[in-house]
């Protein structure tokens, strides 16, 4: 029988994204766990969050989780991180005065600050960045297939991701400028938004991550 | 590319049951929660509220179970809201599969904790909601209270501050009803919305009042609200959650369609 892990680390809604993976992982054990055995066993590895960046990576070493998530990153097994876990899989973190991440993947995670506004309307967005918005795929990967170019996903974060160079974006988004919302790079992929939050698309997503071997389509 | 404006329609569920009755074309009996709230998804939701207004604290572990059927099978964000009182109703209830708790009085009681919830579990499940009434006269510059109880007690906290307040406190949202037009269906109190939502930095969530698909429109378009939230007016099958936006389509609203 084929296995994810879904890392729990004690921060998050991993209900949610446990139910989402049963939802379309037919015949897949879905294991919410924070053992390294079962993580580095596994067929597929999940890494949410939610919450404070720092609390998050706090609880991530306590648990001598970044070892086993920079093995799985090496091994080949392909690993998804969802909003916060996409943000810990960066190299540095603003929130909190700053926060060392797990450096898989390079480039920093940066505040939407205070003052933003709507490019065209001139409005004042506001913060948190919650809701529904478009994701727009720039590159072809197995993770898109079935999902309609600008299709719309569930968001609800303060802070982005801003990748060191353009070779590891996935998709896009625009909140007051554009920014990226899928990274990937071999046999890691990771998404601000919530999948499992995010109705048939999302499900979908979960499903082309279950049906991934971890090879990058480039 | 930008983000919809969201319809959230909000079930008021007593001892396991919707309350207020809901009717769809094609269902006579939905007072399930579960199945009112997988056709709300089918017909394009954004997200659901739960409001547990059941009495009695022993009952209020149906709710936990209704949350858990729910968040099994329907994939849109979910909010609770009643009797949310203590860290661990908020646990329990996070746990149970919801995504963000709504806490009212126990605001108004003790903003502490309030403080409290956001740091444990992170301002994005922190609703604070808001049940203002206007207290100057007509004709005088609006001014509008918190009040508790249903809108019946008054507490001399001034709306606009308060919701400020809530947001320093950690609040990630504001779902703000008006205690003037809950129930009329004459539609939202737009100056109340409009005033609380530029007052504050975090997405304002508009309800009580609604009795149209115009009256959507105008609560995002005047009321300048993130969310739009509507119980009657799609229990009744009188419109759909897809017509709704259809409407806010037509009216240049970015909705999720």
């Amino acid at each position: 029988m084929s296995t994810v892990a879904v890392i729990d680390y004690g921060m998050g809604n991993l209900h949610s994204v446990a139910k989402a993976l049963e939802k379309v992982g037919h015949g897949v054990e879905v294991q919410v766990t924070a053992d390294a055995g079962h993580i580095l066993t596994a067929d597929h590895v999940v890494l949410p969050g939610v919450g404070a960046m720092r609390d998050c990576m706090a609880e991530i070493s306590r648990l001598g989780l970044d070892k086993v998530v920079h093995q799985v990153a090496e091994s080949g097994t392909p690993l998804l991180g969802v909003c916060v876990g996409m943000q810990a899989m960066m190299d540095w973190s603003a929130e909190n005065e700053g926060v060392d991440c797990l450096g898989i993947l390079p480039g920093k995670v940066q505040y939407f600050g205070s003052e933003l506004t709507d490019g065209k309307t001139g409005e004042r967005l506001k913060i948190p960045h919650m809701g529904w918005n478009q994701v727009h795929q720039t590159m072809d990967h197995p993770l898109w297939r079935g999902i309609p170019q600008d299709a719309r996903f569930y968001f609800v974060h303060s802070y982005y991701v801003e990748p060191a160079g353009p070779e590891v974006i996935a998709a896009t988004s625009e909140y007051g400028f554009p920014f990226t919302v899928a990274v990937t790079r071999n046999n890691v992929f990771a998404v601000q938004f919530h999948p499992e939050k995010s109705q048939h698309d999302g499900l979908k997503l979960y499903e082309n991550f279950l049906n991934w071997d971890g090879t990058s389509p480039t | 590319m930008t983000l919809a404006k969201r319809i959230i329609p909000c079930l008021d569920v007593d001892n396991g049951r919707v309350v207020k009755g809901v009717q769809f074309v094609d269902i006579r009996d939905a007072g399930d929660p579960v199945e009112v709230a997988r056709r709300y998804d089918e017909q394009g939701a954004d997200e659901l509220t739960f409001l547990d207004i059941t009495a009695s604290s022993d009952d209020r572990e149906t709710m936990v179970h209704v949350v858990e059927e729910v968040a099994g099978q329907v994939f849109i964000p979910l909010t609770v809201g009643g009797g949310i009182r203590k860290v661990e109703d908020i646990r329990r209830m996070l746990n149970a599969g919801a995504d963000k708790v709504a806490i009212n009085t126990a605001a108004v009681f003790n903003p502490e904790f309030v403080r409290e919830a956001a740091q444990k579990f992170g301002s994005q499940c922190i609703v604070v909601a808001i049940d203002a009434k206007r207290v100057s006269a007509e004709g005088e510059p609006p001014k509008w209270e918190i009040f508790t109880h249903g809108g019946r007690k008054p507490t001399g906290i001034d709306a606009v501050e308060w919701a400020k307040k809530m947001v320093d406190y950690g609040a990630g949202e504001i779902l703000l009803t008006s205690m003037d037009r809950d129930g009329t269906r004459i539609g939202f109190y737009l100056e109340l919305t409009r005033a609380i939502s530029e007052a504050v930095p975090v997405p304002v969530i508009a309800s009580g009042g609604v009795g149209n698909l115009d009256h959507l429109v105008d609560g995002i378009r005047q009321g300048k609200a993130d969310a739009v939230l509507a119980a009657s007016i799609f229990h009744f099958a009188e419109y759909t959650i897809e017509e709704a936006k259809r409407k806010m389509a037509a009216n240049g609203i970015e909705v999720r369609l």
